[in-house]
C-alpha cells in the first residue's frame, strides 16, 4: 500500500540524455501502466524507481519520503523482470524463498509464505523443479511469485509478457489482472503493447522520447488525446491522419486536404488564423460507409481484409483505413465512398497538438456507449 | 559396455564399411598409438626391474635375464644357453667376461669353469614384474611424505586460486567503476612476462616473509594466475545481468550474489580452471625446487627429480614413480570432464 510521486525526473548516460524531467503522481493501489514505443525511456524509468538506475536529478518519493539514496531492496518494492531472471540452479521454492532468507525471515514464515504465492498462481506441483523443467508461462508466474511473496508496497512489471506467446499472453494479463484485484497493491506495468496498457491499467503514461506524452485513463487517452502522437499510438489499427490546411467555418475548423476538399470539424477556431497547416484524424472505427451530406471521400480501394464479423477496407489516395461492420462487397480496385462523421473527428495544429471541440459533446465512442 | 562396442564398431553407411570409415578408424588408431603409446611404454617399463630397463633390444613386457645360485660364487649368476658346439642347449652361469671369451660355469657341477666364446650363446630370459619398484618406493623413501606434501600444496592452491580468481573476475566483469579495464588489461599483460623472469624477486619476497622450505611458499605466489582470471571473466560476462539485479532487489549483499548467485553458475568455468590448476600445480617443478630446500618438504616431483643422480640414476624407482606421480591428475580430469562441457547459466533465463 503505498503512493508514488516523480519530481521532475533526469537520466543522463554521459551527455546523452534520456529522461528529460519527468512528473506525475501515481495513487495508493493504482493499476499503472508506462506505454511508448521502444527507447521511449519507460524502462529506464522504472528501472530508476526501483534503484537499479542511478537519477542524475529529480526525486523518486514512496509514501511521502525520498528514496534516491535507499538501496533498491530497502525501498519495498518487486521488480518482475522481462527475463523473469530466475535463477537456473535453484529450485522454483528456493528462488522464491531467496529473498526472504537474506531477510533472515524465520523458516516457518518463508515456508508459509512460499506456499500461499504457489498456491495462489497454481505453483504447488513445481515448488520442486528447477526452472528449466519450466514453460514460459510458469517461469512467468515463478517470476511472479517471488515478488508477491516479499509483500511489496509497489510490484514493478519490466514487460512481463512480451517472451509468451500470443495465447498465453491474453491469459496472463487476466492473471496479472486477477492479482491486482485480489492483492489491491500499487502496480506500475512498462509495455510497448497499447492493447495490453489499455486492458489493464487505470491509469496509463504515455512515453516518448524520455518525455511523458499524456497521463490518464485508457480511455480518456483514447476519446481525448492530447496530441496526435498519443493518438496514433493508442489504438488499433491507428487512427487516419489527413494533412491540409485551415479554413474557417463559421466558428469551428474546417480542413481542405488537398485531393479531398474541406472537411468540416467541430474543433473550436479560436486563434486558428486561416491557411494554417492542421491535420485532421479519425479512428477507422468510426468512418461510415457510403456517402452523407458532407465530409465524404471517394477513394480507390487498395486492399479488403474480411474478417467475418467486420471488413477493413484500406483506400488509396487519400492514404485512410476504414473499419466498417459486417461484410463487404468491395474489391480491390473498386471506387469507395466513405463519410467522416465531424463528431468523430480530432483536429491537430502543426505541432501536433489537438484543438479543443467548439461544443462540449461528448466523443462519438461515448456516444455508442449510452446508446 | 553395449554402448562402448556400439561406438567402437560404428560406421558410416548402415553396416558396410566405407573406405572413409577405414580411413578415420586409422587415422585414430594411430593417434591413440602416438599419444597414449608412451604412457603404456611407461607403465610397462615401470614394472621391469633394473636389469630388465638395461636389456637390448628392449621389450614392451617386463622380462629379465634368469639369474642362479651357485654354491661357492656370493651373488647369483646370469644364465645362457649354449647354441652350438658339444655342450649346444645345455644352461651355463656365467662367472665372468674377458675379451670374446666368457668364463661360464654348470649350475649342475659348480666345481668345472667352462670357457665357452660370447657369440655361441642366447641369454635365458622370462617374463617377471618387478612390484618391487613399487613396494621400495613406498618402504624405503618417503613416499608418503612426499605424496602429502604434494597434496596439500595442489589442493590448497586450487581453492585459494578458484576463491581469489573468481572474486577478481566478478568485480572486473559485473561492477562498473573507473579503471577497470586498465586493471584488467595490467593484469593480462603480466601473462607476457615468463616466470623464469619473476623467479628471483619472487624468491627475495618469499624470503623476506620466512616462508622458505615451507609449502605455504609455494602456494601464495602462485594463487593469482591472469589465465583464471581471463577465464573466468570472459565466462562471468555470459551471466545475465538480470539475475544479478534480481538478486539486488531479493536484498542479497553482495557477497551473498557471489556466493549463491555468480560461484554456482560459474560451475564449469571454475571445474576448467580447477583442471588447470591442479595440473599445474601438481606438475609444478621449478618454484618448488627453488623454495623447498629440505628434502621432508618436497614435492612428488622434486623427489622425482632426486633419482636422477650426477652419475646414477634409478630408472625403476624413478619410471614407477612417474607412474604413481601421473595417477592423480588424470583421476581429477576424468571426473571434472564432464563439466567442461556443460552450460547450465543460460537455463534459466529465456
Amino acid at each position: 500500500m503505498a503512493t508514488l510521486n516523480l519530481r521532475n525526473l533526469v537520466k543522463r548516460f554521459g551527455d546523452v540524455a534520456v529522461i528529460h524531467g519527468i512528473s506525475f503522481d501515481i495513487d495508493d493501489g493504482e493499476f499503472v501502466v508506462f506505454v511508448g514505443p521502444s527507447g521511449c525511456g519507460k524502462s529506464t524509468l522504472l528501472r530508476m524507481i526501483c534503484g537499479l538506475e542511478s537519477i542524475t536529478s529529480g526525486e523518486v518519493l514512496i509514501d511521502g519520503d525520498v528514496v534516491n539514496d535507499v538501496p533498491s531492496a530497502r525501498r519495498g518494492l518487486a521488480l518482475v523482470f522481462q527475463s523473469y531472471a530466475l535463477y537456473p540452479h535453484m529450485t522454483v521454492y528456493q528462488n522464491m524463498a531467496f529473498g526472504l532468507e537474506n531477510l533472515g525471515t524465520p523458516k516457518a514464515e518463508i515456508t508459509a509464505r512460499v506456499s500461499e504465492a504457489a498456491r495462489m498462481l497454481q505453483l504447488e506441483a513445481f515448488l520442486q523443479r528447477k526452472p528449466t523443467a519450466l514453460s514460459g508461462g510458469q517461469r512467468q508466474r515463478v517470476a511472479i511469485g517471488r515478488a508477491i511473496v516479499r509483500e511489496p508496497k509497489v510490484f514493478l512489471f519490466d514487460e512481463p509478457l512480451s517472451n509468451l506467446d500470443a495465447e498465453l499472453r491474453v491469459g496472463m494479463r487476466g492473471e496479472i489482472a486477477g492479482l491486482h484485484r485480489r492483492l489491491k497493491t500499487t502496480m506500475i506495468y512498462v509495455t510497448h503493447d497499447q492493447v495490453e496498457a489499455m486492458t489493464m491499467a487505470d491509469k496509463i503514461v504515455v512515453l516518448r522520447a524520455g518525455r511523458v506524452e499524456q497521463v490518464g485513463a485508457p480511455l480518456d487517452l483514447y476519446n481525448h488525446p492530447a496530441n496526435q502522437f498519443v493518438a496514433g499510438f493508442i489504438g488499433s489499427p491507428r487512427m487516419n491522419f489527413l494533412a491540409g490546411k485551415a479554413a474557417i467555418m463559421g466558428g469551428s475548423i474546417g480542413v481542405d486536404v488537398p485531393g479531398v476538399g474541406v472537411i468540416m470539424t467541430h474543433a473550436s477556431a479560436d486563434g486558428v488564423a486561416p491557411g494554417a497547416a492542421m491535420s485532421v484524424g479519425i479512428r477507422p472505427e468510426h468512418v461510415l460507409g457510403g456517402r452523407a451530406g458532407w465530409n465524404t471521400v471517394t477513394g480507390e480501394v487498395a486492399s479488403v481484409e474480411q474478417l467475418g464479423g467486420m471488413s477493413y477496407i484500406r483506400l488509396a489516395g487519400p492514404d485512410m483505413t476504414a473499419q466498417l461492420p459486417g461484410q463487404t462487397r468491395l474489391g480491390f480496385g473498386d471506387t469507395a465512398e466513405m463519410n467522416l462523421p465531424p463528431d468523430a473527428l480530432h483536429v491537430f495544429d502543426a505541432e501536433g497538438i489537438s484543438l479543443p471541440r467548439s461544443w462540449t459533446g461528448a466523443a462519438p465512442a461515448e456516444l455508442r456507449q449510452t446508446a | 559396455m553395449a554402448n562402448i562396442a556400439k561406438m567402437l564398431t560404428a560406421t558410416r553407411g548402415r553396416g558396410r564399411w566405407d573406405w572413409t570409415d577405414w580411413a578415420s578408424y586409422g587415422y585414430l588408431i594411430l593417434g591413440v598409438c602416438i599419444m597414449f603409446g608412451p604412457v603404456l611404454w611407461l607403465a610397462a617399463s615401470s614394472l621391469k626391474s633394473e636389469s630388465g630397463l638395461s636389456e637390448y633390444p628392449p621389450s614392451l613386457l617386463p622380462t629379465e635375464q634368469v639369474r642362479v645360485s651357485v654354491p661357492g660364487y656370493a651373488s647369483p649368476l646370469p644364465l645362457f644357453t649354449i647354441d652350438a658346439g658339444e655342450r649346444a642347449g645345455k644352461q651355463l652361469a656365467e662367472i665372468r667376461r674377458i675379451g670374446i671369451q666368457a668364463q661360464m660355469v654348470d649350475p649342475a657341477d659348480p666345481k668345472a669353469v667352462i670357457r665357452v666364446p660370447v657369440d655361441g650363446r642366447t641369454k635365458v630370459m622370462r617374463v617377471h614384474a618387478a612390484w618391487d619398484n613399487y613396494t621400495d618406493l613406498i618402504a624405503k623413501f618417503n613416499f608418503g611424505r612426499y605424496l602429502w606434501n604434494t597434496v596439500f600444496i595442489t589442493t590448497i592452491a586450487t581453492v585459494l586460486t578458484l576463491l581469489v580468481n573468481s572474486m577478481a573476475a566478478f568485480a572486473l566483469s559485473k561492477y562498473r567503476f573507473s579503471g577497470r579495464d586498465a586493471v584488467f588489461l595490467i593484469m593480462l599483460a603480466t601473462l607476457m612476462i615468463p616466470p623464469t623472469i619473476v623467479l628471483v624477486p619472487n624468491y627475495l619476497i618469499i624470503a623476506t616473509l620466512g616462508l622458505t622450505s615451507n609449502p605455504w611458499g609455494v602456494i601464495w605466489p602462485a594463487v593469482a594466475t591472469p589465465t583464471g582470471v581471463f577465464m573466468l571473466r570472459q565466462y562471468m560476462l555470459t551471466l545475465p545481468d538480470d539475475l544479478i539485479e534480481a538478486a539486488r532487489m531479493d536484498n542479497a549483499s553482495e557477497w551473498r550474489i557471489y556466493w549463491r548467485i555468480v560461484l554456482p553458475l560459474s560451475a564449469p568455468a571454475l571445474a576448467v580452471l580447477a583442471i588447470f590448476s591442479v595440473m599445474w600445480r601438481w606438475n609444478e617443478f621449478l618454484w618448488p625446487m627453488v623454495v623447498l630446500s629440505r628434502s621432508e618438504s618436497f614435492t612428488l616431483q622434486l623427489a622425482l627429480n632426486s633419482f636422477q643422480g650426477e652419475l646414477t640414476t634409478a630408472w625403476n624407482y624413478l619410471l614407477a614413480m612417474t607412474v604413481l606421480t601421473l595417477l592423480p591428475v588424470t583421476v581429477v580430469f576424468l571426473v571434472l570432464q564432464k563439466y567442461i562441457t556443460q552450460g547450465i547459466a543460460s537455463a534459466g533465463v529465456k
